[in-house]
């Protein structure tokens, strides 16, 4: 058993013509690497009508009704996130709601609004009451504003996370661009804090300072947009980690914080 | 059989990184099952005399058969064409030199007048992009990413200059390839390390539209997990003779 719990799919209406194949290429590939379940977001439109991360309500709900759709197309392979944009709080909770009801297994929220904004309590809120996890796109030690998104890194994840202790919160891409290590000594001691291990970066010890820092109990495997570097990190765990170790990193722990009966062998 | 050109020996400067001694590099090699690397010292890019550090990496390769020698040179200093006569006495299959490390403008005459008299000694000349991904990186690390507009210029310099770039994506390899003549582009050598597999597929874009046998198998170990450049052929449907060609074939040619 192998969770992603860190994937994305297109849809017909984003800037990307080639949105099938795209779509085609990390199901086949998920094949070859072992994936049993791509637990996915889709952002809005990804840029054709709003802001990838700064995603408008229309095109929140119409990234994940086609996120259900493809859930129902692949009910074995594909689980999704409601994505979300904080700002529009009556929209994003109504969304969490319907998609929730509709099979969705988690919340996704990626930069519209800092993670320690009261904005995001409601959000929170609602992530105990139905009991999913939020995964919290990051941007690992952020020195500045970047354009395009309003990124949080870890220190203001873990604020959220300290006001909203029985939420499970999955840190993303601890690989995904920015100071590692910098998010490590930051959630350390923030026990519902989760570390997803996708992104394009493979550096040589972070999978090292990642046991270190959380121990293995809050680890979960992803691939977000490089599924060969999420390969890689698994091939290199399996010299690192005990079988039993590793099933915790592969997909129990995924299983422990998304909800029961989200995976086929949970 | 697999060759890495692109590994690397000894400590680097802006943070931890674990099992950068020869022994444990060796091990890495075997982990991953690769045959040969092309190794240079990595402290030693960072010094004033980046060559300093050549001594210890040819004393290093002479007692072990799976290193092959990869000399740093620095065209600023005096001694750089010493650097190349050592480098092809000892056998070293390339040089090395990255001139945004080395405060070098990475298209100016040094740069030049190094790639003419690698073309002329007929040793491959190595440069790469970007050791580490500039979100991350110590916030005194300063160093830019080398321009693609330096590779176009130092391949247009001289007639017989071979270039292995290392650590460039998609985009970087697309705008010198097509930004180059055929020959010029055949004399143009791309290691396999940073370029994204599925679902993006820039990897299998670039096989097909620049070729496979532009491309070497390199890992930018260890900085970089080796298993990756590996992840990243186990998820394309090549050929054996495609496969073989980036793994070690290629490289001959490079070489030549």
């Amino acid at each position: 058993m192998l969770v992603d719990v860190h994937a994305h799919f297109l849809h017909a209406r984003t800037p990307r013509a080639d949105w099938r194949e795209r779509n085609v290429s990390r199901l086949t590939a998920g094949a070859k690497i072992g994936i049993s379940v791509h637990v996915a977001s889709i952002l809005g439109s990804w840029g054709l009508t709003s802001p990838i991360y700064f995603p408008s309500p229309r095109d929140v709900s119409a990234g994940n009704d086609a996120l259900l759709a493809l859930q129902r197309e692949q009910p074995d392979a594909i689980r999704g996130y409601a994505c979300v944009n904080p700002n529009y709080t009556a929209h994003a909770r109504a969304e969490i709601l319907r998609c929730l009801d509709a099979g969705m297994i988690g919340i996704k929220l990626a930069a519209s609004r800092r993670a320690d904004d009261p904005l995001l309590d409601p959000i929170a809120e609602l992530a105990r009451e139905r009991r999913v996890p939020i995964l919290q796109h990051i941007w690992q030690h952020r020195r500045r504003d970047w354009p395009g998104q309003e990124a949080s890194d870890a220190l203001e994840l873990c604020a959220l996370a300290c006001r909203h202790p029985d939420v499970a919160f999955i840190l993303a891409h601890i690989g995904g661009g920015g100071d590692w290590l910098h998010s490590l000594h930051a959630v350390t001691l923030v026990p519902n804090v989760y570390v997803d291990l996708s992104g394009s970066g493979v550096d040589g010890g972070m999978l090292e300072a990642c046991i270190e820092s959380v121990g293995v109990g809050r680890l979960l495997w992803g691939t977000d947009l490089t599924m060969d570097t999420g390969w890689a990190k698994l091939r290199y765990l399996e010299t690192l980690l005990s079988k039993d170790e590793l099933a915790l990193v592969r997909w129990k722990n995924a299983a422990r914080i998304f909800p029961p009966g989200a995976f086929p062998a949970d | 059989m697999r060759v890495d050109c692109n590994a690397f020996i000894g400590a680097y400067p802006w943070r931890k990184v674990p099992y950068t001694s020869p022994g444990e590099v060796l091990k890495a090699l075997d982990r991953t099952e690769i045959d040969v690397a092309w190794i240079t010292h990595l402290p030693s890019l960072f010094w004033r005399d980046p060559t300093e550090g050549n001594g210890w990496l040819y004393k290093t390769a002479r007692n072990e058969k799976r290193f092959k020698p990869v000399p740093s040179v620095h065209p600023g200093l005096a001694n750089w064409e010493d650097v190349l006569s050592d480098a092809a006495n000892s056998g070293a299959p390339a040089v090395r030199c990255d001139p945004m490390y080395l405060g070098l403008d990475p298209a100016g005459g040094e740069m030049r007048v190094l790639a003419a008299a690698c073309g002329a000694s007929r040793l491959p000349l190595i440069l790469a992009v970007r050791l580490e991904d500039s979100r991350q990186r110590h916030p005194n690390d300063r160093a830019g990413d080398l321009p693609a507009a330096a590779v176009r210029a130092l391949i247009r310099s001289d007639a017989d200059v071979r270039l292995l770039v290392t650590h460039a994506d998609r985009g970087f390899i697309e705008e010198v390839h097509f930004g180059s003549t055929p020959d010029e582009a055949r004399r143009l050598w791309w290691d396999i390390c940073w370029i994204w597999g599925p679902p993006e597929d820039h990897f299998a874009t670039l096989l097909d539209t620049v070729g496979h046998e532009r491309f070497v198998f390199g890992t930018g170990q260890p900085l970089r997990l080796p298993e990756n450049s590996i992840a990243k052929l186990d998820l394309l449907d090549l050929a054996r003779e495609q496969r073989d060609a980036i793994e070690s074939k290629n490289i001959q040619g490079l070489m030549a």
